[in-house]
């Protein structure tokens, strides 16, 4: 035989060419999956057919007749609808999240740089935080601040107070309650107006600073400009303040805004428990920044404080983002606890209260899951870009 | 002659008086810099600053601690046989932990409802998982192999048997419904580990197939799992896994509970296997390739073995998570030991103002010794595995 007869791959049986067993894996795989939901959905409508519960979403329009404890747009249980009702939850789980983000953060950052303290109290203490919380369930913690602290608290009557301004009590956290009766708009105005003004002067003095070596002195302005504009605004009279301080009565706190002890004990667990797994995140960060870089900034004349903030933190925060983001994801989706000690987030509205008066368990887990879905997504997918743009240049 | 030896010939036995034969014996550095004082100073009076949070933490301590132990000691009430024990009295104005009311339903949050008269299989079954996580997790216990097969063949098989029953047999048919306390959360936490490790790494090869439609199912279901909370999948098995089946086979409140774990830790296990199966450099691959080893063997004979063995405190840290998840299926009315607890503390038998604070603290108690265990095994093998690699 010639040489040219071999010059394409040699013949083998179809059976044993990775290429058509690749391909016949894969269809029998799809099929199988597609075997498995086809029986799931027939049993799924035979099974509700004989249970008697619709499906579709037209439950979502339905007059919902059931009381939301905690609401931060208008809703009544008499008009409002199972979609309003959805929203309600929606809003206040992303209320605990954003609270509990910023408070987890502050605590997670101070704990964090406590392990690394050359104070050895300081860092074993901070140690023992991070392995207790760490250890412990949340949903125990959870029960823990609602039940053992919050509940434990004295009756209304004998409220513990800070200063007259503030009440606590097993009815929850008290506070004054402020209230703009015209010219808040311009209030709010001004303030947006030094916000503007300190980021583009900020800027700017970043720039000037590349072209001539002087830092123009910023801090100083932007303190004006956050004093001084609302001052103004202030100066022209037309913003009238009411305060309005929670008073206390025979058997309940008049006045005031009232935060209930479900939301109080959620961001209380919720905050303790990822300050402690943020603390870790902040520590391998800091660690990860080799001690010659330090030692280098040293070197170049730098103080401490001066390394800190321009050498080691902008290295540090390169390895901390990214898993810092799964924190506050996980904290979000841990807020669905919330469900266990009776706070009105999405999951205790919708998959519990609106799931048992309708019956329509798909529709409800469905939607549930795609509002987390889709959070955890659209984080994910700004963590990629911020990855992308942070991500090493090297050669 | 130069100036020193006509000095020496003065006195060629001493030399000169006053030059130094031996040096001076150095002075002992000020007091603040040696020993003790050093110490202190160093770690705990550095700076101003350092001393100012120095004495706060002293303060915290000595703020927190004194009553935290009259709490849970001092003033704990450790027999009774009802709340009138453990309420404050003029004599004891400030009652501490009520330690009887745990004596009293320590069965309870170890068995829950499980009948009396069978609890038995229940220590034989805590007995026989104890043997198997032992033999597994020392890593120079004899036949390993035998103990993968014992852990995860025969004892979930041998278990189910023994805890559910088997009237052929002679043990009386337990409904899962008795079922409840630390009985409940060990099942729960062994079947998630037993069945989370092998479905996590065929995810996890999944995701690294070549093939196209294993690799987008793969992502898809480990995604979608690890974007939802587990307590909406909890829901889901709970009340949707019912409607997916023929209803001749319902399954069982537990055992839709544990569908749902074993499919929330799959996931979450599929991603450490990945980061694991990543970590083994290309040549590995392309040798064993070289090898002649088909896809199967390659992974079961080269890859695997390397990727799990550096995964080891990642799985144990996962398994950690998962442990603590456990608690949520109290959520889905399933008796773990956080909802015996739940169920007895509101008990009017034993409810007061301390009761509530007694159970968490033993489920803290328990739920601690458990997970730090687990973490030091963790850190025990991870410097384990650095020794290995730094030869």
């Amino acid at each position: 035989m010639s040489a040219t007869e071999h010059a394409g791959p040699p013949k083998v049986s179809p059976l044993y060419d990775p290429r058509v067993r690749s391909i016949a894996y894969q269809l029998v795989l799809c099929g199988i999956v597609a075997f498995l939901a086809y029986g799931a959905i027939s049993n799924a409508a035979e099974n509700l057919a004989r249970a008697r519960i619709a499906s579709g979403f037209s439950f979502w329009n339905v007059t919902a007749g059931f009381d939301i404890s905690q609401t931060l747009i208008d809703y009544s249980p008499q008009t409002s609808t199972y979609g309003r009702a959805f929203w309600v939850g929606l809003l206040n789980t992303l209320l605990v999240a954003a609270i509990g983000i910023a408070f987890a953060t502050v605590l997670g950052f101070l704990i964090g740089i406590a392990r690394l303290s050359r104070n050895l109290l300081v860092a074993r203490l901070a140690a023992g935080y991070v392995e207790l919380i760490r250890n412990l369930p949340l949903l125990l913690q959870l029960l823990f601040w609602y039940n053992a602290v919050l509940k434990a608290l004295p009756p209304v009557r004998e409220s513990i107070s800070v200063g007259g301004a503030l009440f606590l009590n097993n009815r929850g956290l008290f506070l004054p309650e402020f209230r703009f009766q015209g010219g808040g708009l311009a209030l709010l105005a001004a303030f947006a107006l030094a916000l503007a003004g300190s980021i583009s002067f900020a800027a700017w003095a970043g720039r000037h600073q590349m072209r001539t070596g002087r830092r123009p002195p910023v801090l100083p302005l932007v303190i004006a400009l956050f004093v001084g504009l609302p001052f103004m605004v202030l100066l022209t009279g037309s913003v009238h303040l009411a305060i309005t301080f929670p008073e206390v009565g025979r058997f309940n706190i008049r006045g005031g805004t009232e935060i209930l002890p479900e939301f109080v004990a959620l961001v209380f667990g919720l905050v303790i428990y990822t300050a402690a797994f943020i603390a870790e995140v902040v520590r391998a960060g800091i660690l990860s920044v080799s001690r010659g870089q330090t030692e280098a900034a040293y070197a170049l004349g730098l103080r401490h404080g001066l390394t800190l903030r321009l050498v080691v933190i902008p290295q540090a925060m390169r390895v901390i983002i990214p898993p810092l983001t799964s924190q506050y994801l996980n904290l979000t989706k841990n807020s669905s606890l919330a469900v266990a000690i009776g706070y009105p987030d999405l999951v205790q509205v919708f998959t519990g209260t609106v799931l048992n008066q309708t019956g329509q368990a798909v529709e409800v887990v469905v939607i549930t899951m795609a509002v987390y879905l889709t959070i955890s997504l659209l984080t994910s997918l700004v963590m990629n870009i911020y990855n992308a743009r942070m991500a090493l240049v090297e050669r | 002659m130069t100036a020193l030896d006509s000095l020496k010939n003065l006195d060629p036995e001493h030399g000169v008086a006053y030059v130094r034969q031996v040096p001076v014996a150095p002075q002992t550095p000020p007091v603040t810099e040696r020993g003790m004082l050093r110490w202190l100073r160093m770690n705990f009076f550095a700076t101003p600053l350092d001393a100012l949070m120095t004495i706060g933490v002293l303060l915290l301590i000595a703020w927190v601690v004194p009553p935290f132990l009259d709490f849970m000691i001092f003033d704990a009430t450790w027999s009774g046989r009802d709340r009138e024990a453990c309420l404050s009295t003029v004599a004891r104005p400030e009652a501490g932990a009520c330690w009887a009311f745990v004596r009293d339903r320590f069965a309870y949050f170890i068995y829950g409802s499980y009948p009396l008269s069978e609890r038995w299989r229940v220590d034989v079954f805590f007995a026989m998982l104890a043997v198997g996580i032992v033999w597994m997790l020392k890593l120079d216990a004899p036949r390993r192999d035998l103990g993968a097969v014992y852990f995860f063949i025969v004892l979930p098989i041998v278990s189910y048997v023994l805890l559910t029953g088997l009237p052929a047999m002679g043990l009386p048919e337990v409904d899962t419904t008795l079922w409840g306390g630390v009985l409940v959360t060990i099942v729960v936490a062994a079947v998630g580990i037993v069945v989370s490790l092998p479905i996590g790494i065929v995810l996890a090869l999944g995701r690294r197939s070549e093939m196209p439609a294993v690799r987008l199912l793969s992502v898809i279901y480990i995604e979608f799992v690890r974007g939802v909370p587990l307590i909406t999948v909890l829901f889901m098995a709970s009340v949707m896994l019912p409607l997916f089946v023929p209803e001749a086979y319902s399954p069982d409140k537990l055992l839709r509970a544990l569908v749902g774990i074993a499919m929330f830790a799959s996931a979450y296990m599929a991603e450490v296997v990945r980061a694991g199966l990543q970590a083994i450099p290309k040549g590995q691959y392309e040798g064993a390739m070289a090898l002649g080893l088909g896809y199967w063997q390659r992974m079961r004979f080269i890859i695997l073995p390397q990727a799990l063995k550096i995964t080891i405190p990642n799985i144990v840290n996962t398994y950690i998570g998962l442990f603590k998840d456990t608690t949520l299926v109290f959520i889905v009315g399933i008796f773990d030991l956080l909802k015996t607890i739940e169920a007895a503390r509101i008990d009017p038998h034993w409810a007061t103002p301390v009761t509530s604070t007694t159970g968490y603290a033993f489920a803290a108690i328990f739920y601690f010794v458990c997970c730090y265990m687990m973490s030091r095994y963790a850190k025990g093998v991870e410097a384990r595995l650095a020794r290995a690699e730094r030869r």
